[in-house]
């Protein structure tokens, strides 16, 4: 009995380790990203690799997400005679709540992983220890760029989304199912208001940087990982991990965004 | 960090002094008091057997790892008690060559050995440019510049790590395992490397390595590490003679039992 109070105690200690760690982490990774020299080529570097590389995932799933939204919406609104509003609804869906959480799944999926993998690789093989030696700041020189290339990419991706998804949901509703394209247009300018648009520019904004922060961090404290974060495994094992646990987060801060700005 | 702030440093006679560092990770207790002076100008080997926790004291001297108990003095600085800012600017009199070079693997080989000039100093890429390609040509690297680690060998890579840990003119450098993993040849041009630059640069050198007896040959002070524990920091000769006796069994047991007397084993030398 006392084993099992030990071995839960063992494993809380080491969550809010971990939890204290990762949040020293950001603030360490802020005041870097805050504080001059801003190296700008590298930031585009990493814009192009967050940003730029998954503008095509973004497209396909921003498209398809807009043609299902039209072709469920439409069959949804026609029971009530309502087919004129489908405009409205696939727009006020994708900016407020689809655009920001699917496009910000996708960001993890692509550089999330990639930037955990590439993090906990340098840090397995020293290249982080190799930094600090030469007295450059790992969170300076590989994290700040990072975290400003997610937290400018993200929105801008997620602006692609909801354009790209707006423009699916017109293609299904108005050339497929026959609604009226000037009432689908007209629909969304009139239900679609700034607070809608600012509510999901925040949840981007806030998902750029959960994504970044779990993401590097994971990769960062590798070898800190209790099962052993050495080697191929746990490096991949670790990835996993932080792809999960940045998703997660990503749908937890949604409801909480929704909930304090509705 | 300017010049005039290295040479602010003053070099008391020991470099680097571990007084009492203890570490435990987990529920292991890997380093249980280590008391460890690298004296400055000379070359300090530490030996002890896989897992004794070599690496760890490295780590204690370079400030990547904080120890439990016990202090860690660089410079006659106590780590413990210094900032980061302070801690980098010690940081820049060090090198460091690791086991794997640690080299970025994104980089080419110049960039690897530019990069501690481009971002902790204010030269050109001109005055950068001949500092890498001399350091480079110290290392018979030359052609190499514009090739990336993986497209190198092993003792290439090593050669590289050399370069990088040299570039900035450091006044202690740190070897983790150097030879590891490399041929007799390969390992010989390494130790012949560090060998012409410490005399050209004057480092103080610390070497964490297996390579018994040969890396005898290169060093004043030969460390053992056993029971979590210095065991002695001693001359070469002092160390192959030594009556502590688990100094006697790891010279026994990596260079075999020459160095036992015909009358503690009687018979030996003719079998021999």
């Amino acid at each position: 009995m006392v084993k099992v109070f030990e071995k839960i105690g063992d494993h809380t200690l080491y969550r809010l380790e971990m939890a204290g760690r990762m949040g020293l982490f950001l603030l360490r990774c802020t005041r870097c990203v805050l504080l001059p020299p801003y190296k700008i080529p590298a930031v585009l570097q990493q814009m192009h690799f967050i940003g730029s590389r998954s503008i095509f995932v973004i497209f396909f799933t921003g498209a398809f997400t807009g043609m299902v939204l039209g072709l469920q919406g439409y069959y949804t609104l026609a029971k009530f005679g309502s087919e004129g509003l489908l405009g409205s609804a696939v727009a006020l869906s994708l900016i407020r709540e689809l655009g920001p959480v699917l496009a910000a799944l996708m960001v993890i999926g692509r550089a999330g992983s990639a930037i955990c993998a590439e993090i906990g690789i340098m840090r397995n093989s020293e290249q982080i220890d190799a930094l600090e030696c030469m007295a450059i700041d790992p969170c300076k020189y590989l994290m700040a760029p990072k975290f400003i290339a997610a937290i400018l990419s993200v929105p801008l991706l997620t602006f692609i989304f909801d354009v790209v998804g707006i423009w699916g949901g017109w293609l299904v509703g108005v050339k497929l199912l026959g609604v009226n394209s000037g009432a689908y247009f007209q629909g969304m300018y009139s239900s679609v208001v700034w607070q809608d648009v600012e509510m999901g520019v925040v949840k981007s904004l806030v998902f750029g940087l959960l994504i970044v922060w779990i993401s590097s961090a994971r990769g960062f404290f590798l070898h800190l990982e209790r099962e052993g974060g050495f080697g191929a495994e746990g490096v991949s094992r670790t990835t996993t991990r932080a792809v999960v646990m940045a998703s997660v987060t990503v749908l937890i801060w949604d409801y909480l965004i929704s909930a304090i700005m509705m | 960090m300017t010049n005039g702030e290295k040479q602010a440093v003053q070099e008391p006679e020991a470099a680097i002094e571990l007084e009492g560092v203890v570490k435990v990770f987990g529920r292991q207790e890997v380093l249980k008091g280590i008391d460890l002076k690298i004296m400055a100008g000379k070359t300090t080997v530490i030996v002890g057997a896989s897992g004794q926790g070599k690496s760890v004291i490295l780590k204690h001297m370079l400030g990547l790892i904080r120890p439990d108990r016990g202090r860690v003095m660089v410079f006659g600085k106590d780590l413990a008690k210094i900032d980061k800012r302070e801690l980098n600017a010690l940081r820049m009199n060090f090198g460091v060559l690791f086991q794997n070079a640690a080299l970025f693997d994104s980089m080419t080989v110049y960039d690897n050995v530019a990069l501690p000039l481009r971002e902790r100093t204010d030269k050109s890429e001109k005055e950068i440019a001949d500092i890498v390609e001399g350091r480079l040509g110290l290392m018979d690297l030359q052609g190499s510049e514009d090739k990336h680690p993986a497209q190198l060998s092993g003792g290439m890579r090593k050669r590289v790590g050399l370069a990088r840990a040299l570039v900035l003119d450091p006044k202690v450098v740190f070897f983790d395992e150097p030879t590891t993993g490399l041929d007799a040849h390969k390992s010989n041009e390494i130790y012949r490397l560090f060998f012409e630059t410490q005399k050209q640069l004057g480092y103080t050198a610390v070497i964490v390595s297996h390579d018994v007896p040969k890396i005898f040959k290169l060093s004043d002070y030969v460390a053992l590490i056993a029971d979590g524990k210095i065991q002695g920091c001693m001359s070469p000769e002092k160390f192959q003679l030594s009556d502590n006796p688990l100094i006697r069994e790891y010279v026994e047991t990596t260079m075999g039992p020459i160095y036992s007397s015909e009358k503690e084993e009687p018979g030996l030398y003719e079998t021999v």
